[in-house]
């Protein structure tokens, strides 16, 4: 099987998605910060709001992308026979999928 | 043709790593349990969003002891990964790469986890 998502695309999504995700917990962090246990209504308003949902949705791209790179390395490196290797890693890519369709369907409901 | 020497035995317990490699193999296994706690912190925003009722029940659960215990483990997991991958980025571009300072960031970097996960403790309790 030939795969685009290894080598040297693989290293720059990893280290991409990486200084996103550093970005982003650096920005919730200040966000809590200054605004400590928020309600129910102030939270839920501020998810929705579309550029922290945008930014959340690329949180999660990062996430899942980066999420990939890093288990499909463990994998490689200690899932032996080869069959059972296969086996995990096309487990691991449907459930990173699986989790990105549900985030997906999650954020759109919030703008409800 | 001399006897092969292989397989070799290795005992763990004799092995004594650097404290890069443990920054290393921590990188790692924060990174396993980070994606294996996925799950529950998705659900957990889920939960968040859902209503007015199911946020009240997740914070709730927080001052839970059992709780409060994995979220530490999950803090802990989060700012060694978060750690060793900027030192990883910094050894990228070529920043503390000689082995005195690599041995000094790896050690900044297992020493602040565990006191960020101290102190994020306390602060969740």
């Amino acid at each position: 099987m030939k795969c685009q998502f290894t080598g040297l695309v693989a290293w720059r999504v990893q280290r991409i998605s990486a200084i996103y995700m550093l970005l982003f917990f650096l920005y919730m962090l200040s966000a809590l910060w200054l605004h400590p246990w928020p309600t129910y209504v102030e939270w839920r308003g501020w998810v929705r709001r579309p550029s922290i949902s945008v930014a959340i949705l690329i949180f999660f791209a990062a996430l899942l992308s980066h999420m990939w790179v890093g288990l499909r390395d463990v994998l490689l490196d200690y899932a032996r026979p080869e069959s059972l290797r296969w086996f995990l890693l096309a487990v691991l890519g449907t459930s990173l999928f699986g989790a990105a369709a549900w985030i997906v369907w999650l954020l759109l409901q919030v703008q409800k | 043709m001399p006897k092969s020497l292989r397989p070799v035995f290795l005992n763990l317990t004799q092995i004594q790593m650097p404290v890069g490699a443990l920054t290393s193999i921590g990188h790692r296994f924060t990174g396993v349990l980070l994606a294996l706690g996925l799950p529950f912190g998705l659900y957990l925003f889920y939960l968040s969003l859902k209503s007015e009722e199911t946020f009240a029940t997740m914070m709730g659960w927080l001052s839970h002891p059992a709780i409060h215990g994995l979220a530490t483990i999950l803090v802990w997991a989060l700012a060694h990964h978060l750690l060793a991958g900027v030192r990883h980025l910094l050894t990228d571009i070529n920043v503390g790469s000689t082995l005195h300072s690599a041995r000094r960031s790896a050690w900044l970097v297992n020493l602040s986890a565990l006191a960020i996960a101290l102190i994020a403790s306390g602060v969740l309790l």
